[in-house]
């Protein structure tokens, strides 16, 4: 069917690209981030009607079930994954779409007699493979299936040599030759080219992967939108390339790392290896009274959530925590480091589901100079954050990253599972500090003793 | 379109996109990088046009597995990132009217010739409801 003019064409496909421009401006700020949101479903929405209403396509009613089965698959998921799991499912996401515009390039091959636009379909299937592969790699060490540590062989950067120079000949022939077989030489080495590039990466540095694919998948669909000649494709993978480009960085320099230290900062002598051993030196722990008389007489406390807040799904207990002792005349904050949890921005979601007031949550910058006249810390189900190795030792990982400074504050108190480092494997030397108490336990039922006692006070 | 005129678009594209992200605060990085993950699904685009032009089976079959993943990229980007900034937006007031949106998941995978669409509608479809609500007020306020 072409029930629509080419210009009728160009000019939806105009407006949906301008709804995807207001998507990512709406989402850059609190207030309009949803209607943004929305905006850009709709754009998504007219772009999809316009194709089938536009091109001349065989197969309908396959294409609509294909699409009921993706919308079957997604939409449950998307409803129901809990906030600890949506780093997964975001590169999940990721991947899968990286993968759909490699399969799309693979098979506009035969299409494609002009070198330029085979140059496009090598990039596309090169970039999407490496996509979809590092994104599986991610989900696997979100979701634990693999460990969350830099998995290095010897002689992997030879490896990883080997693949780059093997991809570059293979593309070079693509583009010669046009040939299927090279084609599908050049998607297994994108393939090994992904897993080669995230497993060397740190558990701490995966938020940044995840951002860095997402760009990635972004210039992958504005090269197969040169393949296909739909400025749409161009626009939104160009404008999703640019923006997670900047993303990235904002997100990497939040961690005082440059995107390519982390990329192969583990290639350079295990840097973001760290320890797996349980420090056997001597900590001061504590009961839930005790926390909770520190707390409830308190003028001033400072929460700082990380991902062990998140795996015990204690925002809500948390939350109750905080409102309890601001019913005493605490005066209580949350500070939120940039990159905790797995995911920046994590907790800010996780607590805003937990419906904790924007007005009580405090940037790193802000919240930095005012731990010098806070009574207590409580830190929950965070470490990596705190660890004031990221400003002492210049060997350490983390160094340079920036910390919440928790150590100015006249007491600290950790609630941790264990002794057991954090993600990124480094020991924290505030935890041997004697102005530190810990109360070991899961964060909720922790958090969930605290509060009782509070308000038994 | 000519080679300088997709160069002439690209280029721009990519200012606009810097531009448009690079004020955002750390808050919103999350939804930010989902709502980004959400708008290159429109590879959907690209897979149906591939699909629609397939002849020989097995380009039809790889095609369509094309379709499905970019559907799940599209559709669950979108619903994941509402869903996300539903929280942040979903305060206090009338305590959540259980999920406004949870109608929308019955409505995609009922199959059928339709079924695409409206579940394609279920990011904004998601949204609009809980505008009148208490997310307008409290949401805007903040």
């Amino acid at each position: 069917m072409s029930l629509l003019s080419s210009e009728w064409t160009a000019l939806l496909y105009l407006l949906a690209a301008v709804c995807f421009i207001l998507a990512l401006k709406g989402l850059s700020s609190p207030k309009t981030a949803r209607r943004g949101n929305a905006i850009g479903a709709a754009g998504a929405l007219v772009a999809v009607v316009t194709v089938f209403l536009s091109a001349r396509l065989e197969n309908i009613p396959l294409i609509l079930a294909a699409i009921a089965v993706g919308s079957a698959i997604a939409v449950p998921v998307a409803r129901r994954v809990q906030m600890t799991q949506m780093p997964q499912l975001v590169a999940l996401f990721n991947g899968v779409g990286g993968g759909a515009a490699a399969l799309v390039a693979v098979l506009e091959l035969g299409h494609s007699g002009d070198p330029w636009v085979r140059l496009a379909v090598v990039f596309t299937m090169l970039v999407g493979a490496v996509s979809f592969a590092g994104s599986a790699v991610t989900v696997a060490k979100l979701q634990e299936l693999i460990s969350a540590r830099p998995l290095l062989f010897p002689g992997m950067p030879w490896v990883m040599g080997a693949v780059i120079l093997g991809a570059v000949v293979s593309g070079v022939l693509v583009v010669l030759t046009g040939a299927v077989g090279w084609s599908l030489a050049l998607l297994g080495l994108g393939l090994a080219a992904g897993l080669l590039l995230v497993l060397p990466v740190g558990g701490a540095d995966v938020p940044i992967v995840i951002s860095l694919l997402n760009a990635f998948t972004g210039l992958a669909v504005a090269a197969s939108g040169v393949v296909l000649g739909n400025v749409l494709l161009l626009v939104a993978g160009t404008l999703v390339g640019a923006s997670g480009t900047i993303l990235t960085k904002v997100m990497a320099s939040a961690m005082g790392r440059g995107v390519a230290g982390i990329m192969f900062g583990a290639f350079k002598g295990g840097s973001t290896a760290g320890s797996t051993a349980v420090s056997d030196r001597p900590v001061r722990s504590s009961s839930p009274e005790d926390v909770a008389v520190q707390l409830g007489y308190a003028q001033r406390v400072v929460i700082v959530p990380g991902y062990g807040l998140a795996v015990a799904q204690g925002q809500h207990t948390v939350a109750e925590l905080a409102t309890a002792l601001a019913d005493r005349g605490v005066d209580v904050v949350f500070a939120i480091h940039p990159v905790a949890g797995r995911m920046p921005g994590h907790m800010n979601v996780l607590l805003a589901e937990a419906d904790v007031p924007y007005e009580s949550l405090r940037e790193l910058a802000e919240v930095n100079p005012e731990f010098a006249n806070t009574d207590i810390v409580l830190v929950v189900g965070a470490n990596d954050v705190v660890n004031p190795a990221a400003k002492s030792s210049p060997g350490s990982p983390i160094y340079g990253m920036p910390i919440l400074e928790v150590v100015q504050a006249q007491q600290v108190v950790f609630l941790k599972r264990s002794m057991r480092p954090g993600f990124a494997g480094i020991e924290n030397e505030l935890l041997h500090d004697p102005k530190t108490t810990l109360l070991f336990g899961d964060a909720k039922d922790s958090l969930a003793r605290v509060l009782g006692a509070v308000k038994a006070l | 379109m000519g080679p300088v005129a997709l160069l002439t678009v690209v280029v721009l594209a990519v200012f606009v996109g810097f531009e448009v992200v690079s004020k955002v605060t750390s808050k919103l990085h999350t939804p930010l990088m989902s709502g980004a993950n959400a708008i290159h699904g429109i590879i959907l685009v690209g897979a149906i046009i591939v699909a629609g032009q397939a002849g020989d089976p097995w380009v039809l079959g790889i095609a369509l597995l094309a379709v499905v993943l970019a559907t799940v990229n599209l559709v669950g980007g979108f619903v994941v990132t509402d869903r996300m900034l539903e929280m942040f937006s979903g305060h206090r007031q009338t305590r959540k009217p259980a999920q406004p949106g949870g109608a929308q998941p019955g409505a995609g995978p009922a199959g059928g010739s339709a079924a695409g669409e409206s579940a394609d509608r279920a990011g904004p479809g998601g949204a609009h409801p809980r505008k009148g609500t208490s997310g307008g007020v409290t949401g805007e306020a903040r």
